[in-house]
């Protein structure tokens, strides 16, 4: 029904799964646990007003009361992030929301991420896709623990899909969590996860100008990894123009130019990632 | 389109409170949206009627209130009215500069019976 990125009705069923290497190709083992995003628990956040007003919208309205509630709309998805983020920095997690329009290489980055790193940190993904257990396979093939969200008709991850992955998933202390969200530049800026940081991720196969074409996701976002740069020879991709379009709509101070295929790069990426998470466990320790 | 979970969650707010009031109906309900929440007119307008079925809100007349972009430049303090978060500051150029408005999404108030 949607003409913009493809989702429907608001009911669609998001399924949550754990993904382990010996399953990784059969369906029929999974089980599979029915969450329904949009009917989420009642939590008070305490500014309620509920006090009937006399006087009504657009005038006086015998026989009507009014209720000014003043409540946010996405205040329930902000009170749950708050909660995961609360869960992340009691057990010195650092959890990334990798962003990126789909193709980007986002699956990619991790595979190799995961193999150079796993013997460095404990480290698990959480995978967004509207459908299939595909890029959880990939994932769980380098022996990463992964739990696949299927959001089904959603176009991104919402903060209680990833507190009920996080149920089956487990994480250690101390560890990476990286949360690959659901390839789309428009929604996912919209909902904190609870994440530390926010990742995106563009690559030299996409226009330069992404950052100002979907400014939010950019503004919402603290690095910005541009992948791909092994077939910069062949495209036409300004890599400044990129950054300082990025600039423009954004805090982001800090770029990493990497291939996830060939490699290069990935060496910042990683001294990226351990500082964050030596800053975590400072915040932690003081 | 995120405008569907966004009205799915006005929907969970208006159930609630109506549950809450012990009443039957929402006649209409008042919306604070800022010029610069990420929200597309036309695809809150288009996903509204399907969002809103079968709920409390079905039949509720819809006020949105636009609350306007407005900022202030870091470098020069030059306060202005900001149609998209990446507009420069009109007076020095500059990129850097703080929302002061324009982010809301807020249910304001709900008319019941």
């Amino acid at each position: 029904m949607c003409g913009i990125c493809g989702c429907g009705q608001p009911d669609g069923t998001v399924r949550i799964m754990k993904i382990s290497a010996e399953h990784v190709h059969e369906h029929g083992h999974e089980h599979h646990h029915h969450s329904h995003g949009h009917h989420h628990h009642e939590h008070g956040n305490g500014h309620h007003h509920h006090a009937p007003v006399a006087q009504a919208i657009g005038g006086f309205q015998p026989g009507k009361t009014v209720l000014q509630i003043e409540q946010d709309i996405l205040g329930k998805n902000n009170l749950l992030a708050e909660r995961n983020r609360g869960f992340f920095e009691a057990k010195n997690i650092l959890a990334l929301n990798l962003v990126s329009s789909p193709g980007s290489g986002k699956t990619a980055l991790l595979e190799r991420t995961l193999a150079d790193l796993k013997n460095e940190f404990p480290c698990y993904v959480i995978e967004g896709d509207q459908q299939t257990s595909n890029d959880a396979n990939r994932i769980a093939a380098t022996g990463a623990e992964v739990v696949q969200i299927n959001t089904g008709k959603g176009c991104h991850l919402e903060a209680d899909m990833v507190h009920d992955a996080l149920k089956q998933l487990k994480p250690a202390d101390n560890s990476l969590l990286f949360i690959e969200n659901v390839g789309n530049l428009v929604c996912p800026a919209m909902f904190d996860l609870g994440e530390g940081a926010r990742v995106v991720i563009m690559s030299v196969t996409e226009g330069e100008d992404k950052p100002i074409k979907y400014p939010d996701m950019f503004h919402s976002s603290q690095l910005c990894i541009i992948n791909k740069i092994d077939l910069l020879p062949y495209v036409n991709f300004d890599v400044e123009k990129a950054k300082s379009y990025a600039r423009q709509v954004s805090h982001i101070t800090e770029f990493i130019e990497l291939s996830a295929t060939t490699g290069k790069g990935m060496e910042q990426w990683y001294e990226w990632l351990r500082t964050q998470l030596a800053v975590d466990k400072q915040a932690v320790a003081t | 389109m995120h405008e569907l979970s966004i009205i799915s969650s006005i929907v969970d707010i208006a159930e609630a409170q109506v549950k809450k009031a012990g009443v039957q109906y929402v006649d209409s309900i008042e919306l604070e949206i800022g010029e610069l929440a990420g929200i597309e007119w036309s695809a809150l307008e288009f996903a509204w009627e399907v969002g809103v079925q079968k709920s409390v809100l079905e039949n509720a007349e819809r006020h949105i209130h636009r609350i306007p972009g407005r900022a202030q430049c870091v470098e020069c303090g030059r306060r202005f009215l900001m149609k998209n978060i990446f507009d420069p500051c009109p007076t020095c150029g500059s990129y850097f500069n703080e929302i002061l408005s324009g982010k809301e999404l807020r249910v304001k108030a709900l008319t019941v019976s």
